[in-house]
Order: C-alpha cells, then structure tokens, then sequence
C-alpha cells in the first residue's frame, strides 16, 4: 500500500537561507512521526508547505500515491491534512463551536448559523477520541491544555487523516503532555496518522513511532526509538557529539545575596501577577524557579530588576534596600539580566552588535568621557568580547537583528557577564536556542556560579531547572508552591507543583 | 482559574457600589434642583406633535412641579441604596432607567410654569441621532473586520456633496442617494487598499481621507457649486413618509412611524447588522478576521477579500449618512456639514461596545442631549439652567466610564494582516 503521504525532493528558500534543501519523507497509515531538528532546522517550514502556508520552490508531494499541489491551506484541508499550531489560532472571544466551526460552518438555509449542529458533532468527535470539552465554553476561559484540545477537535472536524502538531509541549505541564500523548495513541489507534515536530528527545523517544530528523534544512537521517538514544539522536540533530548533562561542583554558599520577602506585583490588567513571593538566592547557588509559562514569572523578574512597580513587600540586593530602586542603580548593584524576551527587552535590534555589547556601561569610563563616547574603546572592547564569547557575526557593526537567535543571545551574555557581578537574573536563557548555544550558555551560568555569583533561574523547561538548579522553586499562579533541593526534586513532583497541586493533600494523589 | 474569578467578583463589587453611588449622586441633585417656592406650580409636557399633521390629539400630561421631583427623587435614592449594598441583577440597565428618570426631573424642573413639547424633543432626538447613528454602523463594519476607520466623517462629507449633486442633475432622490453612497465607497475604497494592500497606518490614512474630504468638498463648493447654484439645488429635504394607521397613535405615531425613508432604513440597518454580525456565516467570518486573521486564514477564509468587503460596506453606510444630512435634511450642500458627526458616532460605537443596540443607544443620548439644549434655550432657562444642563453629561460620563470598564474592541483592529 502507498504511503499516507510521501514528500519527495521538497526544496523551499527565503532571501538568503536554505530552509529545506531536497527532503525526502513518508508517513505511513497510523504511525506517528516524530520530527526532530533544532530551531531553524527547517521542521516548521516544511510543515508549513505541506499545509499550504508557504509554496515549495522544489519537490513533490503525493498523498496516497496521488500527486497532489497544495496552494493554500484550502488545498490542504481538502486533502485531509490538518496543523496544531505551536501557537494556537483560536479566537479567544469566540466559544468552542464557533471555533471549530469557522470556516465550515453548518447553516440553517445557507446563511445562517447552526450551532446546535455543530456542538453535536462536537460531542462526538470528544467522545469518540477522548477529548472532553464544553462547546459553549469561551476559549479565553480555557486552561492551555484545554485549548489545544479544541484545535485536534478542529482539526477532526474537518476530518483530517493527517495530524501535524507543531511543538504541542511547549505549553502543557508534564501531566498535560502525557494526557496528550494517550490522544495521540488514540488517535493512530483509530487510523489517523501524525506528525509531530519537537526538540525534546525524551518525548520522540517515548511516544514515536518512527523519526525523522532535520538539520540545516537537510534530512540527517530516519531512525526508531528502539535503534535511537539520546546522544545518538542529539548528534544527529547537531552533527557533532553534544554533552547533554554538564556537570556541575558541589556549591559553594557564601552570604545572602538576593533577599526577597512578601513580593506582590501586579500585571497590566491591574490583576495580581506574584502573590506574596518570598526567597533567598546565596552566593556560589543557583535558584531555579520551575513553572508553566504565565504564571507570574516575567513580573517577578521585571520587578525584580526594576522593569515593574512592586505593589508590596521587598527586595533586598546585598543587604540594599532595591524595592523601588531604578533599573540602573540595580544594574550599578551588580545584578546581571538576561530577559525572557531577548528581541524586546534584551537588545535594540536595530543598533550594531557593537553598541549593544555596551548598552549598560556606555556611559562609564573607559567607554565615556564626560558626554561624549569614545568609538575606538568600544570597538576594541566589542571586538574582544565577540571573540571572547564566541558570538558568530560577520562584522562587529551589522545590525544585530542580522545574527541567528543563539547568537542574539550570547551578545546579551556578553555584555551582561563582562563586568564585575553579584547577582545573575537569567529568564529563560535558552528559548528558542539550538543544541550547542544551549550547552555554551549551560556552561556560562554554571562558570558565574562559580565564581561565587548567585544566580536566579527562571524557565518552563524543567530539563534546564533540574539540570543547572541547586535548589528548585514552584510558580503556580503567582505563588511560590515549594522550594526543594534540586536532588529531592523529581519530574513528576514537579510536575504536580506546576499544576497547582500542592503537596500533603490526599485529592492530589488521586487526581 | 480560582484567581480570575476572585478578580472579577472584586470588579463586579467595585462596580455594584460605583453604580450604587452614581444613583445616589443624581438622586442628590433631583433634591436640588426642588424649587424653594412651588406651590400649585406644575410642569406641562405638551404630547401632541404638529409636525406632519395630527392624526389623534393626545391630552398634555400636566405634573406638579414639586411632588413630582419629590417623588423621583425618593425613588432614585431608594434604588442608589439598594443597589449598593444588594445589587440589582441588571445593573446596567438600572443605571441607564435612573440616568432617563433623572433627565425627566431635569425636564419637569425646566418645564415649571410653563410647557415642553415633549413628542417634539423624542422625534427631533431621534432625528439628531441618525446621522450619528449612522456613522456608528459604517464604524461597526469596517471595525469588526479589523480595520480602524476615522475617514467616516470624510466619507459623510463626500457622501453629502456628491447626493446633492447627483439629485440636482437628476432631479432624483433616490440616485442622489445611491450617489453618496458610491462617493463613501470610493473614499473607503482608498483607504482599504491604503490599510489593507499597502499596510499604511490606519490612523493615518485615516485621517489625510478626511483632510482631503474636507478640501476637496469646500473647493468644490466655492469652483462648482457657487457658480452654478442650480448644482446645489435637490429640491425639498426627503419629506416623511407616514406608514398608514400607526402614524396616528398619539406619541409613538409621530416619534416611530412618521418618519424620513432614510431613519427607517436606519433601523433596518441596525436589525440586519445584528443577525449578520452574530447569526450568520459571513458575520462570524467578519469577526473572526478582526480578532485573530491568522487563525482565520489557516482555516481558509480569505483574510483580505473580507476586510476590503467589510470596508466598502462601511463607506457605503458612511456615504448613506451624509446623504441623510444633505439631501435628506438640509436640502442643500454646506460646508464642513457633517460637524463631527462622524466622530460622534465613532463615540457611540465604542460606548456600545461594537454591537448595533449599544451604538444605537448611545447615538440616542448624543442626539437627545443635542435637541435637549436648543429646548432650554427657548425656556430661557438661564445661567444656573446651564450649569445643571451639565449634569446629564456628567451623569453618562460615569456610566459611560461603568461601560467602557468592560467594552473591548476587537483584538486585532487597526493592525494590518501580513501574509507569511
């Protein structure tokens, strides 16, 4: 039998880059297909073409042996191939059967809506692939992992055949991910077939039947779970061999470094973000701060570095009072930040490499003097600090919107680990980074450490939270759920905390 | 999820006390406006209208002065008390009848001594309040689409220019009509392909399509028009058309059925949209488009092909608009006509929070407020009349301000879809 769907020589290029370059790929009747590659390995673009959303340069693309041209996602969804989105395309203000009806909507005459129709059909495709949801439920008062069930649900609707799910884990907890990975057996267990794009080699391994992995917009290779291991697959990803565990000395503690008690911050709605946070961060340590995105992380953070009014409580930088203190004098204090969002917060992106390695010490001698900067310091620090810090860039003056995302980032670890520091704030250091500038910038966290810095660590991905942390920390909705020592810490407990499920109670453990 | 309800119980309580307080604030100034010396004063409200002949003669409702406000007053005081500590189910809409019943008090105390024509205030209400009514319908399309339209008080003007000549030339009011409406098009045909095809700020676009409205009508108008008056001659303002039998039910004969061809097609409109906008498939697809495009583009649904429809519609209601005002009020083209009666219905779409009704309402306050003060002018109320006059104002600004609270514009207005 042909395959559900086959990709052959499927070439796409952008101004400049390569994105796929010749891709061979099958899919047969009820596997799934792990898809694995760093970012910018070419993954999303080709799921891209084959959902209609860009056109292929190059190639062909057959569904069950017939050859098929996908034009626009109209095409697509006519063949049966249906995308989960890494972010969702649901209108938040509409419920769950004006969603998933949108676009195929029944109607009474022709012209009218027929929601009773729909949240019928609704109710069995939830049923019938157990996927519990309340059609009339407004998505903005869905949890995520809710959410992502209407977009399978609208998928199913228009009775795709072929799943793409694009980074599904990102969002969910642990627990969400192993719920969704039973609907995606069921779902092959019903005939469907799936794709699924990741980076995560400990969810191809449990849940693929087959994988197929990209690097630099070339196929690297198919393997199995049972052939493939972690090293073997991260080496397929990276093209060299990766260390994925780095080890870390025994730590060092020193005196209270960061000192925070009763934080409460608000969000822009004026709603309460960070609810009575208390913590301490010692020098020679790393507190790591676990947590489903959302859930009050990037206001703690921005309150701590001066970024967000602070409503009560207080902040404490080497026995300083910063509770209302300016950015800059936080920055004077010693504290180093690296932003959640790098491309925000992090960089003018507009502006050459150069000036953004000093943005936080432009005004300090040797790089000043009086009012006026001095270039030829500048540029001999930038040209060290590009060298020192590994930061791939043509030329020291190109804009930095020019250089990839890892190396975006290591232009903010250089400025901020350049000069002398107490305190490193790192939000989510490695989003959206490839293998190798993950490792390096591991490396970097662990080395100010070290040194004797204290270090606060904020990231959805427990991986790098157990991985780095000496002691962990729980966000769930603003509130700290428990702080551990990183060996005491298992995935799983964790993954309660992170749920909002809080230890010592008997309905947890059922639940 | 515990957390947001809590939040929202704490903003519906703000709420509940802060409309609680409003009612008690205007029960307040009812007590005030109690004249000192009253006795056997009364307050007549004239219900006949003579506009457009009387069917039925309606008898004048005669008040005394002083009881009367007693009387509402207590009742606005008691319903402020209530709804702060117990709250009524429909807030809102408590608010909105203690908002009318204060206006009333305001009206008895105006009228003291003297008489009011009251159907007269409701039909010239609703007279002042369809153009404005109008503006909100265009704004509600081109809106709900995703694209912000300030060029609505141009697309009036252009609409009032062209139906005057057009029904000049023609000597056809209907063609005038279809005149302004094509000139709105063509001015939102502008700025759709500015802010669609070529992403322009929409403010921006916006706002030169007005300029240019504004200077091309006035030098039309001095180049063409003044030198040929006969260009600027309709004929007589569209007259009423009385729909047979209703017309004469006293009071609601003259405000509802009595009425210019384009105010009933106002209310048809505002019906319409409605159905469209929530019971259709085109409506849902609107709407899907001005919140998240790239959720409706990947389900196949033409993101620019909408928008454009959604704006020309838009003009076309905008165009309709300044029709009203020229050919079918004015009778004849004047410059700079639409006098921010655009912005106006701008207003009351936001007060009515992108839905029909609640604009519709809201055009109702702005037009009833408008023929309130030419009626207190002729009262020769006086000075202290037109500090009170303010009171009204004041009073909806704060429901205004309970409304917008919770009023959200569709999320993806005003920013141009960038295909990948």
């Amino acid at each position: 039998m042909a395959p559900v769907l086959e990709l052959r020589g499927v070439s796409k290029s952008f101004p400049g880059v390569l994105a796929n370059d010749n891709i061979d790929l099958t899919l047969n009747q009820g596997e799934i297909l792990a898809l694995l590659g760093e970012n910018g390995a070419g993954k999303t673009t080709l799921m891209n073409i084959l959902y209609g959303l860009y056109t292929l340069d190059d190639g062909e693309i057959f569904i069950r042996g017939q050859e098929v041209d996908i034009h626009d996602s109209n095409d697509a969804i006519e063949q049966g191939i249906g995308m989960v989105h890494q972010h969702f395309m649901l209108v938040p203000v509409f419920t769950v059967t004006e969603n998933v009806m949108l676009g195929v909507e029944s109607t009474r005459a022709g012209v009218f809506l027929d929601r009773e129709t729909a949240a019928k059909r609704i109710r069995e495709i939830s049923s019938r692939f157990g996927l519990q949801v309340d059609p009339n439920a407004m998505i903005e008062d869905l949890p995520v992992g809710i959410q992502q069930r209407v977009e399978i649900i609208k998928i199913l609707y228009r009775e795709a055949e072929i799943l793409i799910f694009d980074e599904p884990t990102a969002v969910l907890t642990p627990q969400e991910a192993e719920e969704l990975f039973k609907v995606f057996r069921s779902l092959v267990d019903q005939g469907k077939s799936l794709i699924f794009i990741t980076h995560k080699l400990k969810e191809v391994l449990a849940i693929a039947d087959r994988i197929a992995v990209l690097r630099d917009g070339r196929l690297a290779g198919v393997t199995t779970p049972k052939e493939a291991t972690e090293a073997s697959l991260a080496k397929m990803m990276v093209g060299r061999e990766v260390i994925l565990r780095v080890d870390k000395k025994p730590p060092q503690l020193g005196e209270v470094v960061l000192e925070v008690e009763n934080l409460r911050v608000q969000d822009e709605r004026g709603l309460r973000a960070v609810d009575d946070v208390s913590l301490q961060v010692r020098e020679g340590e790393v507190l790591g701060i676990a947590g489903v995105q959302g859930n009050g992380q990037t206001e703690l953070v921005e309150a701590l570095v001066g970024l967000r009014k602070i409503e009560s409580g207080m902040v404490k930088i080497l026995g300083k009072d910063t509770t209302h203190a300016l950015p800059r004098e936080i920055t004077e204090a010693g504290t180093a930040h690296v932003p959640e969002d790098r491309q925000q917060d992090g960089l003018v992106l507009s502006f050459p490499v150069v000036d953004n390695l000093v943005l936080n010490t432009y005004y300090l001698p040797p790089f000043a003097k009086g009012i006026s900067l001095k270039h030829d310091e500048i540029e001999k620090a930038g040209l060290k600090r590009v060298e020192l810090f590994d930061i791939r860039t043509p030329s020291i003056f190109l804009p930095t919107s020019n250089l990839s995302g890892g190396n975006q980032q290591k232009v903010i670890v250089a400025r901020e680990f350049s000069r002398p520091i107490r305190l490193l704030i790192a939000s989510q250091p490695t989003r959206g980074l490839d293998i190798g500038s993950i490792e390096y910038i591991h490396r970097r966290i662990l080395q100010k450490r070290d040194e004797g810095c204290a270090v606060l660590l904020v990231s959805p991905e427990l991986d790098e939270i157990m991985g780095l942390s000496d002691r962990i920390a729980v966000i769930f909705e603003g509130n700290i759920l428990g702080i551990m020592p990183a060996d005491e810490a298992t995935k799983e407990r964790l993954g309660l905390l992170m749920a909002g499920i809080q230890e010592k109670e008997p309905a947890a453990v059922v639940a | 999820m515990a957390e947001i309800a809590v939040e929202r119980k704490a903003l519906f309580d703000r709420k509940r006390v802060a409309f609680g307080i409003v009612l008690l604030v205007m029960a307040t100034l009812t007590f005030l406006l109690l004249p000192a010396r009253s006795e056997g004063l009364t307050s007549t409200f004239v219900l006949t209208s003579r506009r457009g002949g009387v069917a039925i003669e309606a008898p004048d409702l005669v008040l005394s002065t002083w009881p009367t406000l007693l009387v509402i007053g207590l009742v606005l005081a008691l319903g402020g008390i209530w709804q702060a500590i117990k709250g009524f189910k429909h807030s809102d809409l408590t608010v909105a009848l203690g908002v009318g019943l204060m206006i009333m008090a305001f009206l008895v105390w105006a009228a003291r001594g003297a008489s009011v024509n009251l159907t007269g205030i409701f039909v010239s209400s609703l007279v002042r309040a369809t153009p404005i009514a109008l503006a909100a319908l265009s704004g509600i399309y081109s809106e709900r689409s995703g694209v912000v339209n300030i060029a609505i008080e141009g697309m009036m003007l252009m609409g009032a220019f062209a139906a005057v000549v057009v029904a000049s030339i023609t000597d056809n009011m209907l063609l005038g009509i279809v005149g302004g409406m094509l000139a709105g098009m063509l001015l939102a045909l502008i700025h759709a392909v500015l802010s669609i095809r070529y992403r322009v700020d929409q403010i921006v676009s916006g706002a030169s399509l007005i300029i240019l409205a504004l200077g091309t009508t006035s030098y039309l108008q001095r180049a063409v028009l003044n030198l040929n008056p006969e260009l600027n001659q309709p004929g007589p303002a569209i007259a009423a058309v009385p729909i047979p039998v209703l017309w004469k039910i006293p009071v609601l004969g003259p405000v509802l059925f009595n009425l210019s061809p384009i105010i009933y097609t106002m209310f048809g409109l505002l019906i319409v949209t409605r159905i469209l906008m929530n019971n259709t498939r085109w409506g849902l697809r609107v709407r899907s488009v001005g919140e998240h495009p790239r959720a409706a583009d990947t389900l196949g649904i033409n993101v620019f092909r909408t928008r454009y429809i959604s704006v020309l519609i838009s003009g076309a209601i905008a165009g309709l608009a300044g029709a009203y005002m020229s050919i079918g009020s004015a009778a004849r083209f004047n410059e700079g006509m639409s006098a921010g009666k655009g912005f106006l219905g701008l207003a009351a779409m936001i007060f009515g929070n992108w839905n029909p009704g609640g604009a519709f309402f809201g055009s109702l306050v702005f037009g009833f407020f408008d023929s309130l003060q030419e009626k207190l002018a002729l009262l020769q109320v006086g000075v202290a009349g037109d500090l009170l006059g303010m009171a009204p104002y004041l009073a909806t600004m704060v429901v205004l301000a309970g409304f917008i609270g919770r009023s959200r514009m569709p999320a993806a207005d005003g920013q141009p879809y960038e295909k990948e």
